[in-house]
């Protein structure tokens, strides 16, 4: 077989196997794909609606636009690179350290610097359609809505796609140079998380010092930002201007990513398989823990409870699943801290913000837990009831939701009294529904499906957002309309109900 | 329900499992105090089944179990107490350390942690893990990680040991550490009841021999009556072996 052969067979092998992953991914690898294509479709169908709520209003924008919807324009996109080049950062880290298959590609007398050009075009390819499927709603509604011109959003989604992947390969292979591939993992999804969030907090904290709002669009909107932008033919606007429909200046950002993309792959084919290798080669050498207490006496559930916890500290991928989740806490925050010598009515937002995440981590954590379970032979061979295994579990998840946000309340506490007792009593809520969701759908899984945990069922990865976003809701409503808290509590509470009545419930312990 | 001394190590009674079709098939299977039993059969026989509803992992649909008399249906905390399984495929924690992993097992069987502490140790070190004690278990081998499950199972000093194919991919030292633990625990008065597809081992090792074939048990005894049994003297156990899952397979 050619060299160019042998490419275009690994390219369409990477190709087969991203969107088998794909497809898997969005039908909860269910064998009747049929039927949940289908309800993808009508999925897709149903989130124009919402897409046209946030957006449809500015589908008549016409060139040239002022230059506080550019800002917004730019700054939207540039929210999009960031959360691509988060995902690349981690897709990339992960083809190092899952070896799945790199022992056999290495093994093999084909070219690496030609396989692992095709992986990186890979990484890119994944990146970007996870992009344009999630672009598609946003960018239908405003072509529907303002003609064909906004279908060049496109080719901004392609070109920000390709551009992310490349920063990211070249940011993860510079760091296994600088640091080693033991640190890399942690300080990669580090780094991910902080990229993926650090876009819109920053923002979000700008707006508290100036504004004493959490909202991020009143920095973006405000004279000064107009007054600091660049005049109207800087090159800052140039991916708004392609959204907009500028095929000139699109075609430029095509190529100019395109190249960026191809010379990653020039440049760091060789060190890609340099950094696969030095990586497989760590895997002989584990991590060393001091296990002086080990050993302690307490009952069964105590065990379990310590076993849980020192997973949980050192479970590499739960960093970066909740590091972004733990991060966006920090504005309301922020918020708080400031609010201490004022009476500031814009406190009350940090309540759902605070509900919604403990909700969110709450999930999580629930699923690391009672799902995932890498022995659970062992477990229900041991002498204890399945029951209060659960319970030592549930236990563990409630205890770390309570280390992490009692600080918050506690400062919250001093605010505001009430305020800090509803916010615990949301946070007890949307950590308690969580969990009973992950316990009502748990799965025999191993801890590092743990990626995957969203798409074993959709139906559970919708209930828990639900949830949260309904006990947040209620949480702000208690505070600022008691009757609609009332009512918002009552459809949560439905959502709940309707979750556990179609769920796959456990009665036995076998 | 107390545990008795003087009951068989297990008692199994028409024991039956159907999934698509009949896995186990009414069984009835007796192994004594202190004995070394080895279950053996073809693939797909049913022996992995059969252990996973002794150990409580499974629920049989008919058929009682009883473990040094006690009820391991209607009592199933009090025969986990004394029993210890271990699987082929090894149930560790990557991110633990042996010992962090032995600590854990000692304490989900509610033993004095100054007891376990000493005989983890003991058990891994004479299983060749000295030098690993504290290094998590991510790196390990197979054969490595199959000897802290082994040391696990061992650890909280079971009256009865479950193990399923624990020899699967252990290179001749670890076999040989393993198999010597094992007899060590049998000398003790411990009850093994061991799967394996190598032969060998069950010919030197087990005081008796279960075959086992489509569910049901189509022989047993020491490998002398076994030959007997079946008109094959002076044969060795895999021609016995062969000879008995050929006539069942010819009479399915």
């Amino acid at each position: 077989m050619s060299s160019a052969a042998a490419l275009s067979w690994f390219a369409r092998h990477e190709i087969r196997l991203a969107w088998r992953e794909w497809l898997a991914m969005m039908t909860g690898g269910r064998r009747n794909r049929k039927r949940a294509v289908i309800g993808l479709v009508i999925f897709a169908l149903f989130m124009h609606l919402p897409a046209y709520a946030v957006i449809g209003r500015f589908a008549k924008l016409q060139t040239p636009v002022d230059k506080t919807s550019l800002i917004v324009m730019s700054a939207s996109i540039f929210l999009a690179w960031a959360l691509m080049l988060s995902q690349a950062i981690e897709s990339t880290t992960r083809v190092f350290y899952a070896r799945a298959d790199l022992d056999l590609i290495m093994s093999s007398p084909a070219s690496l610097t030609n396989v692992f050009s095709v992986r990186i075009a890979a990484i890119a390819l994944v990146v970007t359609s996870m992009a344009l499927v999630l672009s598609t709603p946003f960018i239908d509604v405003l072509a529907l809505g303002g003609g064909i011109r906004w279908l060049s959003a496109y080719g901004v989604v392609i070109a920000i796609g390709m551009s992310a992947a490349a920063v990211a390969i070249a940011l993860t292979v510079a760091l296994f140079h600088l640091i080693g591939p033991r640190r890399t993992r942690l300080v990669a999804q580090i780094v991910a998380a902080i990229i993926g969030a650090g876009f819109v907090i920053g923002l979000q904290v700008a707006a508290i010092l100036s504004y004493g709002t959490l909202s991020r669009f009143a920095i973006l909107t405000s004279d000064s930002a107009a007054a600091y932008a660049p005049g109207p033919e800087s090159i800052a606007w140039w991916p708004a201007r392609a959204v907009l429909g500028d095929g000139q200046v699109l075609l430029t950002l095509l190529a100019c990513s395109l190249i960026l993309l191809g010379t990653v792959m020039t440049i760091f084919s060789d060190q890609f398989a340099d950094t696969a290798v030095r990586v497989a080669a760590r895997g002989a050498r584990a991590g060393r823990s001091s296990s002086a207490a080990a050993f302690h006496t307490g009952s069964r559930q105590q065990a379990l409870r310590w076993k849980e916890f020192l997973l949980l500290r050192r479970d590499p991928w739960l960093m970066s699943q909740t590091l972004m989740q733990l991060l966006y806490l920090a504005p309301p925050a922020l918020m708080l801290w400031r609010s201490f010598s004022s009476s500031a009515t814009a406190i009350v937002l940090v309540t759902p913000v605070i509900v919604m995440a403990a909700g969110q981590l709450a999930g999580g954590l629930a699923w690391l837990t009672i799902s995932g379970e890498d022995a659970a032979d062992l477990v229900a061979a041991a002498p204890l009831s399945s029951s209060q295994v659960i319970r030592a579990k549930i236990e563990v998840v409630l205890m770390a939701i309570g280390a992490i946000f009692a600080p918050l309340v506690l400062a919250l506490a001093l605010a505001s009294p009430p305020q800090a007792a509803v916010t615990a009593c949301g946070v007890a809520i949307a950590a308690v529904s969580a969990t009973a969701i992950q316990l009502w759908f748990r799965v025999q899984a191993r801890r590092s499906q743990f990626r995957r945990r969203q798409t074993a069922s959709r139906l559970a990865t919708f209930a828990e957002a639900f949830s949260s976003i309904g006990w947040a809701a209620t949480a702000a409503l208690v505070l600022t309309l008691p009757v609609a808290a009332l009512i918002s509590g009552l459809m949560t509470l439905g959502i709940m109900a309707a979750t556990w009545k179609i769920s796959p419930r456990r009665t036995s312990s076998f | 329900m107390t545990i008795s001394d003087q009951a068989p190590a297990l008692q199994v009674r028409g024991l039956t499992k159907h999934f698509d079709r009949p896995a186990v098939d009414a069984l009835d299977l007796t192994v004594r105090p202190g004995e070394f039993y080895a279950l053996l059969g073809p693939n797909g026989a049913g022996k992995t089944t059969t252990l996973r509803m002794v150990v409580g992992l499974l629920r049989p649909d008919t058929g009682s179990v009883s473990v040094l008399g006690v009820d391991a249906l209607a009592d199933p905390i009090a025969a986990k107490q004394i029993m210890a399984w271990v699987s082929d495929e090894p149930m560790i924690y990557d991110k633990l350390t042996p010992l962090e992993y032995l600590a854990f097992v000692a304490g989900l069987w509610g033993i004095d942690p100054a007891v376990s502490e000493r005989s983890a140790r003991d058990l891994l070190v004479s299983l060749g893990l000295e030098p690993h004690l504290h290094e998590r278990c991510e790196g390990f081998s197979k054969g490595m990680r199959q000897k802290v499950a082994l040391a696990g199972a061992l650890v909280h000093d079971p009256r009865l040991i479950i193990l399923d194919e624990p020899l699967t991919g252990l290179d001749a030292l670890s076999a040989r550490h393993v198999k010597g633990l094992l007899s060590d625990r049998v000398r003790a008065g411990c009850t093994v009841i061991l799967t394996t597809h190598i032969l060998e081992v069950a010919e030197r090792m087990a005081d008796r021999i279960g075959v086992i074939a489509a569910g049901r048990l189509v022989a047993e005894g020491t490998l002398a009556e076994l030959r007997e049994q079946n008109g094959h003297n002076g044969t060795s156990l895999e021609d016995v072996f062969i000879a008995l899952v050929n006539v069942e397979a010819a009479a399915a």
